[in-house]
């Protein structure tokens, strides 16, 4: 900062389509959840396969230290009321064939690992799933349920539920085979300059994480922390209904949460953060 | 940049308004990144120009760049270099050139053109996340882009 202030216009031209990142800011700071669970917020090397990034970060280190704190512990945490509610959900048999989600799956403990790999591409269907979807087919083809809908509170609890038995495992999206044509989609999109503002993903979350857009303290984006407890919003969000937002911000038309651009992207933005673990349910700004 | 030097000339003959001397968007003719001539015809107004750089559903330039001389404009970002003393590091059309298009000057920026209505993925109706309809406004008027350029005249050290 100090730096460019004094620097001339020729350094200035310069440092404005230089990345910043050496200046960012990011907490230094360790979670430990429960005081027993390490999990992995920070990475000295993001995967081979991701350009722009020499390091990781969660977008816990963007945040203050209360609301870190709120997150390393369950009794704080207040998206674990909605895991404790889709935990009853669980248990409750629902739709034609009287089943729950435990009459196939036991404990939801049986789930970890499987946010780990979300979203994922499900050979069955021939298409790039991601968890919501898994959890729709369960509920149409094995309970005789209805669908739920992708924001639907009982949709954003189960998938925070299971997220929660995996939390401290790490990210591991597959990116190749059947899935490489979804990473290339979701890739392109990542760098593309949507709306009236011409903001890409990357302008924010990879050239500026640690820099400030008035009180917003920029993140990478990552989306280990999913669905993540938003205090602004007092609920539960969705990758998509956040990629929703961001999109919305650069007053562009957004696409819809389910849609294949966001499961693309969505798979896209989760391999930039393999290796860090998985902390759904999260709490954010 | 010479192309677009080019098609300015060409343009400015037909879309310089008579009554207004407004300069359309696309009729804009830089020239290494710089605008000679007001884009309104009308000399900017630098305390109209600090209300465009604050507010959030104008400008909104501390967003992104630190302006000292604002002290009671809480939360300005640093994505942008700060602006203080701009006036000493950059000529008038420099600035106006920067604010209608900064890509112009600056390869690749991060910094919306904001005075431009063509060109863009997926514009949208404002902030609604809903596909435009019709022509597009710019972000800023021609009367505003001179406003916050007299403004930044004003930030020397």
């Amino acid at each position: 900062m100090k730096m460019r202030q004094l620097a001339g216009g020729c350094a200035l031209a310069a440092l404005a389509f230089s990345g910043l990142s050496a200046m960012a800011d990011p907490a230094d700071d360790n979670l430990l959840l429960n005081g027993e669970t390490e999990i992995v917020t920070h990475t000295d090397a993001a995967p081979e396969y991701i350009d722009g990034l020499s390091e990781q970060y969660s977008g816990w280190h963007f945040r203050e230290a209360d609301t870190r704190v709120m997150q390393a512990d369950d009794f704080d945490n207040p998206g674990m009321l909605a895991v404790e509610a889709a935990i009853d959900v669980w248990n409750t048999e629902d739709g034609s064939e009287g089943k729950a989600c435990a009459s196939c799956h036991e404990a939801p403990e049986s789930m970890a690992g499987v946010r780990t790999q979300m979203p994922k591409y499900n050979e069955a269907k021939g298409t790039l799933y991601s968890l919501e979807m898994y959890i729709n087919d369960c509920r149409t083809e094995r309970m005789g349920a209805e669908a739920w809908g992708w924001n639907d509170a009982s949709m954003v609890n189960m998938t925070a539920l299971i997220s929660s038995v995996s939390r401290g495992m790490p990210m591991n999206v597959a990116i190749d085979g059947p899935a490489a044509p979804f990473w290339e989609q979701g890739k392109e999109m990542y760098y593309t300059r949507y709306g009236q503002l011409e903001l890409a993903c990357s302008n924010c979350h990879e050239d500026n994480y640690g820099n400030y857009i008035r009180a917003d303290h920029l993140s990478q984006g990552q989306t280990n922390g999913f669905p993540a407890y938003r205090l602004k919003n007092a609920g539960l969000v969705s990758i998509h209904n956040r990629f929703k937002g961001c999109i919305r911000d650069t007053r562009a038309e957004t696409y819809k949460e389910g849609s294949p651009e966001f499961i693309a992207l969505e798979l896209y933005v989760a391999s930039r953060g393999n290796g860090l673990s998985v902390e759904g349910p999260s709490v954010r700004n | 940049m010479k192309r677009h030097i080019a098609l300015g000339l060409v343009l400015s003959a037909f879309a310089v308004s008579a009554a207004t001397g407004e300069t359309a968007p696309a009729a804009v003719s830089y020239a290494e990144g710089a605008v000679a001539e007001s884009l309104s015809g009308t000399a900017g107004d630098p305390a109209e120009g600090a209300k465009v750089m604050s507010n959030r559903g104008l400008g909104n330039c501390v967003a992104c760049h630190v302006v000292s001389a604002m002290p009671d404009v809480a939360f300005q970002g640093n994505v942008g270099p700060a602006l203080d003393g701009v006036a000493d590091r950059w000529e008038e059309p420099q600035l106006r050139g920067i604010l209608a298009d900064a890509k112009m000057t600056f390869d690749g920026t991060i910094m919306p053109s904001f005075y431009k209505n063509e060109g863009y993925i997926r514009p949208g109706d404002g902030y609604t996340g809903k596909a435009a309809e019709g022509e597009l406004t710019t972000l800023l008027t021609a009367q505003q882009i001179e406003d916050v350029v007299a403004y930044l005249m004003t930030l020397k050290e």
